[in-house]
């Protein structure tokens, strides 16, 4: 561990925390598969919709939890030298951890308050995705600041802006921007959904996609040796793309919420490009793995590379465009499919990044960058965590379909549509493979945290021991 | 500002294209700078259309619009119904109705949206209802909830009440004792107060232009 700079250490600590979170969101996830399963389980004690706001904001904090720590891994990488204000940087991921805590605890045990502003303060905003109430808002941006801060500073102190970084710099800057969009208390919806949707849509499909796009520069860079200016020139292309066709796809979720009818047309156009760069992205990963021919020094991070470019192409890409036009989307707006795209594209794009880093991590903490780390557990998890998205993906887009014509098309959405569709096979049996595969996901992660505390152990024990003879 | 969809995506695009071409004139599309200052060009450009089109889209979706209801169209007679003109369905206001028995002023039915709108937000309705087709899939969509038929058809019966809006109320504050389905809705120990409230957000909620979502909602062929 003496070999790495606090920077990274950090950049560990962010990414131990963020897996931990992972289980826990999987653990809720199972929850509130199981209350579909026999909805008097918990009735009354931990509704069905508490354990959702724990699976999503679980989800949402430790991804981004990852991605901070991804780029403390590599800030001192690119830069050279070790970040500016690390110990402010330490100071408020303990602050972070505590405000964490202390808004978990308040979901699992306050879960609800009275219709009143200190409710949404303090306990739960009731929004989803962005439940936190609003001190921890406040909160989670100062310390986003601090991130912030450390990054330009360390950047600004080394002399030299390199073509990642001042991509990762403009989309940090508007990432934490867009969280403010969701600070705020209306009482009209389409206002509320309007900016939400900012919130949402534009970091997933935008400046969270841009990201990852950086991180996974670095990563090729690390685990592919592919050259600065191949790796750099493609992150450009895919800002473009991403970009062009990402802001204005936001419109795809001003179809039915009040706002105007060119939307319709806007977000239909837009939103259906919205594929491209993902298609860019799987290029740019395949050919240079081919170039390289597979090889190389960290096997596992490689895999979560490519599990990532098509994850990302398939669950956003495919999955999106499948619903993304008004003429569909009229019928399957609010539907599972919309879980089921939500799923394959959030671990798709976003979980295979994170666990990437995380094996590149590991890789240099058991002592080598030269040494191939390799093992046979990790080969498990990544084929059952795959299998089982696969088929969640798959369950809820059999329900979903389902659900779009017999509560859409053909029930016209009322109460009895949905029950109609809630009692049909066709949505009744899926739930059940959800939640079988959703408990092979919770073995996929445990093989997975096991090889990452494991793999590579034996050589780093080898080195330390040639050292010692030496 | 009257803006035609097909006029905006047309002039985005096209602004993008010749703006970065005369910032990339020269430049080799194999160059990583030929990228760098096409991207930066074309996301300035859809930021500042995104940012135009907000302003028109906050006016138009502001309360007291033609989209959007002000607070006392809870007063009012509401349908859904299909406009052959528009080729969907919109939600149509007419006539006076009371509402719990009276007109309420501008500023009560405000001040009841605006408890009605807290009180879903800190039961978290949303994450297990859509609105406006959003939220989670555990329960039904509230985006026309106010004009289902089932208030009429089993509710009222059920919890024994005169007028569908005291009816929703004395449901929503025994839901774990009404069952319509497997799935039973949890008690969210609504005070009458806020359940009321709840009533006339749904009711107002009804009233949006959602551009004709849910479409073939069965309430209009009653
Ligand atoms: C990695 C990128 C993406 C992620 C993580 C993601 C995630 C999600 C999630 C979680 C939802 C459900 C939102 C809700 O709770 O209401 C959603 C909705 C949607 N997404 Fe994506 N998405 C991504 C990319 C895309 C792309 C590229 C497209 C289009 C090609 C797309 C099209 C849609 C549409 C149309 C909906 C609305 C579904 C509805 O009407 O209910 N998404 N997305
Ligand atoms: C054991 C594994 C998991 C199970 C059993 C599970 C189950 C569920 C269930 C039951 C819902 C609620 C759907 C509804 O509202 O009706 C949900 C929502 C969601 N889950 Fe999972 N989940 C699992 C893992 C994951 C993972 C790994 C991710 C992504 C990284 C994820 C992302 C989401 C998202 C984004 C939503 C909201 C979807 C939307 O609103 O459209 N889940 N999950
Ligand atoms: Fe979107």
């Amino acid at each position: 561990m003496n070999n790495l700079y606090e920077s990274q250490k950090l950049g560990l600590w962010y990414m131990s925390a963020a897996l931990v979170l992972f289980g826990a969101q999987i653990l809720f996830g199972l929850l509130i598969a199981y209350q579909y399963l026999n909805p008097d389980f918990l009735f009354g004690i931990f509704n069905f919709n508490i354990g959702r706001i724990l699976h999503i904001n679980a989800m949402v904090v430790w991804l981004l939890m990852g991605f901070i720590g991804a780029v403390y891994w590599f800030l001192p990488v690119e830069t050279g030298r070790e970040t500016v204000g690390i110990k402010l940087g330490k100071l408020a991921f303990f602050i972070l951890l505590a405000a964490l805590t202390v808004v978990i605890l308040v979901y699992i045990f306050v879960q609800t308050g009275a219709g009143n502003k200190i409710s949404l303060w303090f306990i739960n905003e009731g929004r989803e995705y962005i439940e936190a109430p609003r001190w921890a808002d406040i909160g989670i941006v100062i310390v986003v600041l601090v991130f912030l801060y450390n990054v330009f500073a360390t950047v600004f102190a080394s002399k030299k802006i390199t073509g990642i970084m001042g991509v990762l710099m403009i989309d940090l800057v508007a990432l934490a921007g867009l969280y403010l969009a969701g600070m705020f208390y209306t009482v009209n919806i389409s206002l509320d959904q309007y900016f939400w949707w900012w919130v949402i849509h534009l970091w997933v499909e935008a400046t969270w996609e841009v990201l990852i796009g950086c991180i996974m520069a670095l990563a090729l860079m690390y685990v592919l040796k592919t050259p600065r200016k191949i790796v750099e020139g493609w992150l450009y292309l895919e800002v473009f793309l991403v970009f062009g066709t990402g802001i204005l796809g936001l419109g795809h979720h001003y179809f039915w919420i009040g706002t105007p009818e060119y939307w319709l047309g806007i977000g239909g156009f837009f939103s259906a490009l919205e594929p491209i760069p993902l298609v860019a992205m799987i290029i740019h990963a395949v050919y240079d793995a081919g170039v390289q021919r597979l090889k190389t020094v960290n096997k596992p991070a490689l895999f979560w590379i490519l599990a990532q470019a098509f994850g990302n192409f398939i669950g956003a890409g495919v999955w999106g465009f499948m619903q993304t036009l008004p003429q569909i989307n009229l019928y399957s707006h609010g539907t599972q499919l919309a879980a089921s795209h939500g799923h394959l594209a959030f671990f798709g794009a976003y979980v295979t990044t994170n666990i990437a880093v995380a094996y590149i991590m590991v890789h240099k903490i058991r002592g080598g960058e030269v040494k191939l780390m390799d093992s046979k557990l990790w080969k498990y998890a990544y084929v059952l965590m795959i299998i089982s998205i696969i088929g969640m993906a798959g369950s809820m887009m059999v329900a979903g379909f389902a659900q779009t014509e017999i509560e859409r098309a053909v029930g016209g959405s009322t109460w009895q549509a949905y029950i109609n569709a809630h009692l049909h096979p066709w949505m009744v049996e899926p739930m059940y493979w959800r939640f079988g595969f959703g408990f092979l996901m919770l073995i996929g992660y445990i093989l997975l945290i096991v090889d990452l505390l494991t793999i590579g152990k034996k050589e780093e024990k080898t080195a330390v021991e040639e050292v010692a003879h030496a | 500002m009257n803006f035609n969809w097909l006029e905006i995506i047309v002039f985005a695009i096209f602004l993008s294209i010749v703006v970065s071409a005369i910032f990339v004139r020269g430049k080799s599309w194999l160059e990583p700078n030929f990228w760098k200052r096409t991207a930066l060009i074309t996301s300035i450009i859809m930021v500042a259309v995104l940012l135009v089109l907000t302003v028109d889209t906050l006016s138009k979706i502001s309360m007291g619009t033609d989209r959007i209801p002000d607070a006392t169209v809870i007063n009012k007679k509401i349908s859904y119904v299909y406009s052959d003109e528009k080729h969907r369905f919109v939600p149509k206001i007419e006539g006076q109705e009371k509402f719990f028995g009276k007109i309420w002023s501008k500023n009560e039915a405000e001040e009841l949206l605006n408890i009605g709108k807290m009180t879903i937000q800190s039961r978290a309705c949303m994450d297990c209802h859509t609105l406006l087709g959003n939220g989670a899939y555990y329960a039904p969509d509230l985006t026309k909830a106010w004009l289902d038929p089932k208030w009429n058809l089993l509710i009222k019966n059920m919890v024994n009440a005169k007028t569908k809006e005291e009816a929703i109320v004395k449901w929503l504050m025994n839901t774990d004792k009404y069952p319509t389905f497997t799935r039973r809705m949890p008690n969210m120990h609504l005070s009458e107060k806020e359940a009321k409230a709840v009533v006339a957000y749904l009711k107002w909620m009804s009233a949006i232009d959602t551009n004709g979502f849910p479409d073939n909602f069965l309430s209009s062929q009653k």
